[in-house]
């Protein structure tokens, strides 16, 4: 098997407040293949999106990158010198945001704002500028592009601004794109289709996808692997198909059984009791105890992970995985 | 557009009729400019005289309307002290006072908007806070004593520039203006650090404020995402998204500024019109203390105006629902 | 008890900035010298009968024929500037408290009728108030002050009429908030008189911003008035405040006699800064949008 494109190793984010340690991100490891689509679920506060800054080193003080390593093709990103991770930023490594309303700039066209992406790796004169940009505009499926070059952001839909924020990530054909819970400001149908051309274009550029998200229906539509975080951690991990047959965390259990698509018709849905957990707070030992049906005395240590094959778990007490 | 303009126009006569009433109000009926009119001494026969060439007999709504349908015309009566047509008087006085102000002002903006772009994007570093306690005793400083300690320390101890003035000037266009002379630019050089100090403590507030607020927002985040340096981000994303509310006090500031030029032109005897609104006052020159404040306020209308364009030029939102 | 929890817990965030705390140990050091200030002061600078004009113009240090050192020089009429100044910082103090109290009173007033009542008078009144505010304060102020006249009253008057569009337009900004939310509503239902809901339960919750302006008024009608006296529209000669301490001194300054000019403008800077300071940190404890 080839060396990762990405290799994420005990990942630790912490933000540090006036007299506590907020540890956002505590220890996480993943890998990610060459036009993989993994998936990294969880709740808000779980730290998914703190991950995903983390890899492109965009964590603002009072936070930090305390521990751990990203490896993109070997190369290590935690530690390097602004200039050369901005030299990255963009080209190896993009990101699409959640809210399409906040990220463009509101007070320059949409060609200013893809040539300043541009101009930030190469120069390019404002000619050329302006044809690459209504060529990607054009590719991320935004109809009549060249025209609306000079448009403003409030001129364009959700879904097209949305399209537009996809369009810039895409510009120098990165080798990984993160995207926190790009379709989660969406409408439901336009939320679809971004999915859909979404996972169509990084296919077709050989770009890997992770896709950050709080909602499991999505990312089980998108991803081949799954990643779900609890608290900073990552507290299950394996192929989508496997984990939503059979989960092994109670937590990732408890997600499954509260989407609606499970549910008997007419029935409650279920929800998993208790509260996220707040990480100034956290319980001593694992972080899902409290809300946790099986949890007992030896859930007041932490658990480590175990792997199996593709597939792992931080528990105690795992669900029975039946066959895998 | 042009049904904008329109609106614009007709919303400027009514608050300019307004303020002529308060004017009116506040100048011609509290306290009898008799006696300034007339020497105590003076016959029966020549007080009465005066006050009907004055018109001062009768009452005061027909005072008003005569005083409007002058205006109307241009006609703002004849300075009392001077014994010359007010408009040509507070025109004339109007250039230097123009020239201190757009001075002062520009290099408030100037300065002050990087130093507190900088103040805003690394909030917490020595030099932020260095910059954010100068801006409170900018805040603080009376302009007037901080005129006086300017030419203490640079025109009596140092004796760099000249303590007053306008210096040499050149006439351009039928006007004098000291800053096309290097003799001039000095004699400008402290009434206009003067005027702006607490104009540049403001600015710096401003943009501080601004930059601390968007340096956190998703569009900065994608613009780094993006591979975008540092100095792109404050320089085409940062800077245009604060330079609305900038341009907002700018507007409001420099006529804020014109008035305070009083203070600054008294001080470094500044022949503009600051100077002249301060002795019409003690002279009770009442037609020139009129005409300034009407000036005043149609240029605090002229300059909102200006602020609406600039909005439309900044704000491609505000454009769109034209 | 309960009624001092919000204040209590107000102070202890208060504290912990240092130097707002030392700001307001001087403005309660100033306004005790200016209370005490007839007490403290080796001469009353008013009382023009007992100036010895021998003694004017004295570097400080000077023993004058008072027999007592002048700590910081004396004046063009021989008054010991140390006294003039406590005296001048009394009247400071006097006239920009009273100046902010008459025009918070009136501005909160007139903006939560406004935001109240609604409609056309609503739109009257406001519309006054912007079309005053695009006024610079300090032309106003001139223009009253060469009107009415000199004297305490007539500055107190002039200050106010600048100032109080100031508090009009933020009690009309939060009382315009508050009367949507649905309490006022339900207060409105009840058969409480409207006047008693605008007193007990709109304004109450305006206070916070109405605070903040307050202090950024006092010091800029503390301000006002000395630029106003320094101008030489302000108050009497006989009963000289910081500002016109300050303009006497003008002429002197440059033959090098800095102190007359300089002294009172640092006490008067002191004074400002000290308040806005304190304004400063206050307008950041009620800001909503800096809670972390």
């Amino acid at each position: 098997m080839s060396a990762p494109l990405l290799a994420v190793r005990d990942l630790a984010t912490h933000f540090f407040a006036r007299n506590a340690v907020l540890k956002a991100v505590d220890g996480v490891s993943f890998t990610l293949d060459a036009g993989e689509i993994l998936g990294l679920v969880g709740e808000s506060g779980s730290g998914k999106s703190v991950t995903g800054y983390s890899l492109l080193g965009l964590i603002d003080p009072p936070g930090r990158i305390v521990a751990g390593s990203v490896k993109l093709q070997g190369r290590e990103l935690v530690g390097l010198p602004t200039a050369e991770l901005r030299a990255l930023r963009g080209r190896r490594l993009a990101m699409v945001f959640q809210d399409p309303m906040t990220t463009l700039n509101p007070v320059l066209t949409i060609a200013a704002q893809i040539r300043l992406a541009i101009a930030a790796h190469e120069r390019v004169s404002a000619r050329a500028g302006r044809a690459r940009a209504a060529e990607v505009l054009t590719r991320v499926g935004i109809p009549d592009a060249a025209r609306r070059l000079d448009a403003y952001p409030h001129q364009f839909s959700g879904g097209m601004r949305q399209r537009v924020a996809i369009a810039v990530a895409l510009l120098n054909r990165p080798d990984v794109i993160i995207a926190d819970e790009p379709t989660t400001a969406l409408d439901v149908s336009i939320q679809a289709q971004i999915l859909t051309e979404m996972k169509a274009l990084v296919s077709e550029l050989g770009t890997a996808l992770i896709w950050i998200s709080h909602d499991l229906a999505v990312v089980s539509a998108l991803a081949s692997r799954i990643l779900v975080m609890y608290a900073g951690r990552i507290v299950e991990q394996g192929p989508t198909a496997s984990v939503l047959r059979a989960p092994r965390h109670p937590y990732t259990s408890g997600l499954l059984d509260s989407l609606p698509a499970r549910a008997e018709p007419g029935a409650m849905l279920r929800q998993i009791p208790g509260l996220p957990p707040t990480l100034a707070a956290l319980p001593p030992g694992c972080a899902f105890q409290p809300r946790c049906p099986r949890a007992d005395s030896l859930c007041g240590m932490a658990p480590q992970v175990t792997l199996t094959g593709v597939r792992g778990w931080r528990c105690h007490h795992p669900l029975d995985g039946g066959p895998p | 557009m042009l049904g904008f303009l329109i609106q614009r126009f007709l919303q400027a006569i009514v608050v300019l009729v307004v303020i002529a009433a308060l004017v009116f109000l506040g100048v011609f009926a509290i306290g009898n400019p008799i006696d300034v009119l007339i020497s105590p001494d003076a016959t029966q026969q020549i007080r009465l005289d005066t006050i009907a060439r004055y018109g001062l007999d009768q009452p005061l709504w027909q005072q008003y309307l005569a005083f409007l349908g002058r205006l109307a015309q241009g006609d703002l009566g004849r300075s009392f002290v001077f014994n010359m047509p007010v408009l040509d008087l507070v025109l004339s006085r109007l250039p230097a006072t123009l020239e201190l102000t757009l001075a002062a002002v520009a290099g408030a903006t100037l300065l002050g908007v990087p130093l507190g772009m900088f103040a805003g994007y690394r909030p917490h570093s020595k030099v932020a806070k260095l910059l954010m306690g100068l801006s409170i005793l900018g805040f603080s400083v009376p302009t007037f004593w901080i005129g006086l300690v300017l030419i203490l320390v640079f025109a009596v101890s140092l004796g760099w520039l000249p303590a007053g003035g306008r210096g040499e000037t050149v006439t351009v266009l039928g006007v004098e203006w000291s800053f096309l002379t290097l003799d001039g630019l000095k004699h400008l050089l402290l009434p206009a650090v003067n005027l702006s100090l607490f104009k540049l403590a403001m600015m710096m507030r401003l943009a501080r404020a601004g930059t601390r607020e968007i340096v956190l927002t998703d569009t900065v985040k994608f613009a780094r995402a993006s591979g975008q340096s540092e100095w792109t981000i404050l320089r085409h994303h940062v800077l245009p998204l604060i330079s609305i509310p900038i341009v907002t006090v700018f507007g409001l500031e420099f006529g804020s500024t014109l008035a305070f030029a009083v203070v600054t032109e008294t001080i470094f005897s500044w022949p503009g019109l600051g100077k002249l609104i301060i002795e019409s006052i003690q002279s009770l020159d009442r037609p020139v203390m009129v005409a300034y404040l009407m000036l005043v306020a149609c240029l605090f209308i002229v300059i909102n105006f200006l602020i609406d364009l600039a909005y439309a030029a900044l704000d491609p939102r505000i454009r769109a629902r034209r | 008890m309960d009624a001092d929890a919000p204040f209590l817990r107000f102070w202890a965030a208060f504290r912990e900035n240092r130097i707002a705390l030392v700001a307001l140990a001087v403005i309660v050091a100033i306004a005790l010298l200016a209370v005490l200030a007839p007490l403290i002061a080796p001469q009353d600078p008013y009382d023009l009968g007992r100036l010895v004009l021998s003694d004017a113009r004295r570097p400080p240090g000077h023993v004058g024929s008072g027999g007592y050192v002048h700590w910081l020089g004396t004046d063009a009429q021989g008054r010991d500037l140390f006294s003039a100044i406590l005296y001048g910082l009394r009247i400071s103090v006097l006239i920009g408290v009273a100046a902010g109290i008459v025009a918070f009173v009136i501005g909160a007033t007139m903006g939560a009728t406004a935001a109240f009542a609604g409609g056309r008078s609503e739109m009257l009144i406001m519309r006054f108030v912007d079309l005053q505010l695009s006024l610079p304060a300090i032309l106003l102020a001139l223009v009253l002050a060469a009107v009415l006249g000199q004297g305490r009253l007539q500055m107190i008057a002039a200050l106010v009429a600048a100032q109080y569009a100031y508090f009009a337009r933020t009690a009309h900004g939060a009382a315009a908030t508050e009367r949507a939310k649905d309490y006022v509503e339900a207060a409105l239902s009840t058969p409480l008189p409207a006047r008693t809901v605008l007193f007990r339960h709109i304004l109450p919750n305006c206070l916070p911003p109405l605070i903040v302006v307050a202090t950024v008024q006092v010091a800029n009608a503390i301000a006002l008035e000395a630029t106003l006296s320094f101008l030489g529209v302000g108050l009497p000669v006989t009963e000289p405040s910081l500002g016109m301490l300050i303009a006497n001194g003008f002429q002197y300054l440059l033959s090098g006699r800095y102190w007359i000019s300089i002294y009172p403008g640092v006490a008067l800077i002191i004074l400002i800064v000290a308040i806005n300071l304190v304004g400063d940190q206050v307008r950041d404890q009620l800001n909503p949008r800096l809670k972390r």
